[in-house]
């Protein structure tokens, strides 16, 4: 479960002044849902997620997951989380298996326990072959493989993703789809901010439309699609977020 | 504080440092070499140096003299010198070191001595060159010794005693302890290079962990775990501490070996005749050896600085959004360590009330006199307690720069 209520966050920058970064965004996402956060580039979906997963602190509003206080209780709702975004990369220095394991005893996992949920997750996402190897020798498939491990190895209720498939060629992308939605299956809360139409189309119960930090529209895809009478997710976006191209 | 989660980043940026070659370097190879090298390397270049210069018979110019064949004619004959014609531009010859010395002899310089008083030799040389010094020292030593044979001929002429000129002798001999004259030659020295160990041993973890992690961006990956800033700002610090401690261990007890291994070099080298062996046996307890109760306490005084070095290149670091960035932070601030550990270096500085508030100064000095045997330990027990409130105060300043979103997620 993720609930946020009137999330603000404003920064101050020395030569914009102060940026509304995320302005007043609620939504509530159930267990076995994905949300997706859809915006242009600056729309404030990172700092958004950034603020669920405690990174940052909300200028205004809040949020709980898993019924957790991001102010409150911000370490009980880190250990329920799994946060993966295209700026969360691995220590170049570590093999799979070492990073893994750290992040299963920061978690406060017992060295057994992380060695078996390390087997099984190796076999799921078919790592055995590199989880003995340095991460800086990786390509972005085996990189993106051990980040997700190591989001899951604690296996938190709620999942936060933020342009995971920034970047990937398009095999790893859909590689990075397809486990999104395997999460779902298996009950998590999932959150997932994206720039690209078609991922929303693909994995999202309920869509929401970001825009200069505000939440300018939100429903599922049926909803939106009567709502605004257009078929195609662009069209959408363009209409919710009214923004016309440059004619 | 939970110290299983602060062990666990400890332990974690343990290997990774360790896997990391400019921290290697840093930390373990650059300390370990650096002593040998400085007295192994350095003393032999300089005694390669001044036995060449040594050896070497200086070219000498005699600027007049034709009036005095029999001086001029010694001085030829002499193995110290090779007299040469006299140029035009002695001068330029020896400012360009082409020549090592001109010897003026004026006019009637043997016909005065003859006569009871003889005018003023002159000795032109190349102030503070080698070469040129040590033919001036000879030169003098001929000009001294024909004086002396001149006065003891015309004692003799006169049927007096030598001794009514040289009426007792005198000589000079050391009486500190090897230990104490160490502690005068390395005294400055052991602290300037345990401070800058210090600094350096922990500038690579201290950037690679902070700045370093931003630029990779597994600084936010970290921040994803359930763990308290302030566990993590420990574990981190804990390893840059460990970088700083270890280049300092591992300078000392170069130094310690060195010191022991060059005394028995010196001792142990020239064995051959009892007379040889007892000269080297004085030369090396003239050199002085390292007390070791000295290094200990030049230890203990370095550990809260240590943690100062520590907590300030980190704080410092985390601001900086790349490596480079942090670089260009903490190299000015290299120098500015540098120069109390410098003036610390000087001799004819001590220790005093004022300068014992001085940080670095005062350690610099403190651990000079603790190496050569003195302990004031009113002083001591001052710059130990100072240095640990700065310490205190500079790791509290970490953790808070840590909690400080607009440093950590710095646009
Ligand atoms: N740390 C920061 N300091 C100042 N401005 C920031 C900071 N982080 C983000 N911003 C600004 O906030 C706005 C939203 O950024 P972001 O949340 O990263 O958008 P998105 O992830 O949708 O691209 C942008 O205008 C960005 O420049
Ligand atoms: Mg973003």
């Amino acid at each position: 479960m993720i609930e946020a209520r009137n999330l603000t966050k404003t920064f101050r920058d020395k030569k914009r002044g102060e940026i509304r970064a995320t302005d007043d965004v609620s939504f509530l996402v159930a267990p076995g849902q994905i949300y997706g956060l859809l915006g242009a580039n600056g729309a404030g979906k990172t700092t958004t997620l950034r603020m669920l997963a405690t990174l940052l602190t909300p200028t205004s509003g809040s949020a709980a997951l898993a019924g957790f206080d991001v102010a409150r209780e911000p370490e009980k709702v880190r250990a329920n989380v799994g946060f993966l975004a295209a700026s969360t990369a691995l220590y170049g220095r570590l093999t799979a298996r070492e990073m893994i394991t750290y992040f299963g005893r920061l978690n406060g996992m017992a060295d057994p326990a992380i060695k078996a949920r390390i087997k099984q997750l190796s076999a799921e996402l078919d790592m055995d072959e590199f989880l003995d190897r340095r991460c800086d020798k990786f390509s972005t498939g085996m990189k993106q493989k051990t980040s997700i491990a190591r989001t899951l190895v604690h296996d938190p209720a709620v999942m936060i993703f933020d342009e995971p498939t920034l970047g990937l060629d398009v095999m790893t992308a859909r590689a990075i789809v397809k486990f999104v939605r395997d999460c779902k299956g298996r009950g998590k809360t999932v959150i997932y901010s994206t720039h690209v139409m078609s991922e929303v189309e693909k994995l999202c119960d309920t869509v929401g439309i970001i825009h200069g930090g505000k939440l300018l529209a939100e429903g599922t895809l049926p909803e939106l699609r009567t709502r605004y009478a257009e078929q195609d997710m662009e069209e959408i976006f363009v209409k919710a977020a009214g923004v016309e191209e440059a004619a | 504080m939970n110290w299983s989660n602060i062990f666990t980043i400890y332990r974690k940026e343990l290997t990774d440092q360790l896997r990391d070659r400019r921290t290697l370097i840093s930390v373990i190879v650059i300390p370990t070499f650096v002593m040998p090298l400085i007295v192994f390397g350095m003393g032999k270049v300089m005694s390669g140096v001044m036995k060449r210069a040594e050896a070497e018979v200086p070219s000498v110019a005699i600027i007049g003299g034709a009036d005095s064949p029999g001086v001029v004619a010694e001085l030829k004959k002499s193995p110290k010198f090779k007299i040469v014609a006299t140029p035009e531009d002695w001068k330029e010859r020896i400012g360009d070191k082409k020549l090592r010395l001109a010897i003026g002899l004026p006019e009637k310089f043997e016909a005065g001595l003859a006569a009871g008083a003889a005018p003023a030799v002159k000795i032109f040389h190349f102030q503070n060159d080698l070469n040129s010094g040590i033919a001036a020292r000879a030169a003098e030593d001929f000009f001294k010794d024909l004086r002396d044979r001149t006065v003891t001929a015309r004692l003799v002429e006169r049927g007096l005693p030598k001794e009514i000129v040289r009426p007792f002798e005198f000589a000079r001999e050391n009486v500190a302890p090897p230990e104490k004259v160490g502690g005068s030659v390395f005294g400055g020295f052991v602290p300037y290079l345990v401070i800058i160990l210090c600094f350096t041993g922990a500038m690579y973890p201290a950037m690679d962990l902070t700045a370093g992690e931003k630029e990779r961006g597994t600084m936010e990956t970290l921040l994803c775990a359930p763990t308290a800033r302030v566990d993590i700002v420990m574990g981190k610090f804990l390893m840059v501490l460990t970088g700083s401690l270890s280049a300092m261990g591992l300078a000392l007890l170069s130094m310690g070996i060195t010191a022991m291994a060059g005394g028995a070099i010196m001792m142990g080298g020239s064995g051959a005749t009892t007379q040889l062996g007892a000269a080297a046996k004085t030369s090396a307890a003239s050199m002085g050896t390292i007390d070791p109760v000295g290094l200990l306490g030049v230890l203990a005084m370095t550990l809260p600085v240590a943690v100062l070095f520590s907590a300030l290149q980190f704080t410092v670091a985390l601001f900086a959004k790349s490596y480079k960035e942090a670089q260009s932070y903490i190299g000015p601030m290299v120098i500015v360590v540098l120069m109390p550990a410098m003036v610390g270096m000087l001799p004819g500085i001590d220790l005093n009330a004022k300068l014992a508030l001085v940080p670095l100064l005062n350690l610099s000095l403190v651990c000079k006199e603790m190496l050569s045997g003195v302990w004031h330990w009113n002083y001591i027990a001052i710059i130990f307690g100072s240095s640990c409130l700065y310490a205190a105060v500079a790791l509290a300043l970490a953790v808070r720069m840590f909690k400080r979103e607009d440093v950590i997620f710095r646009a």
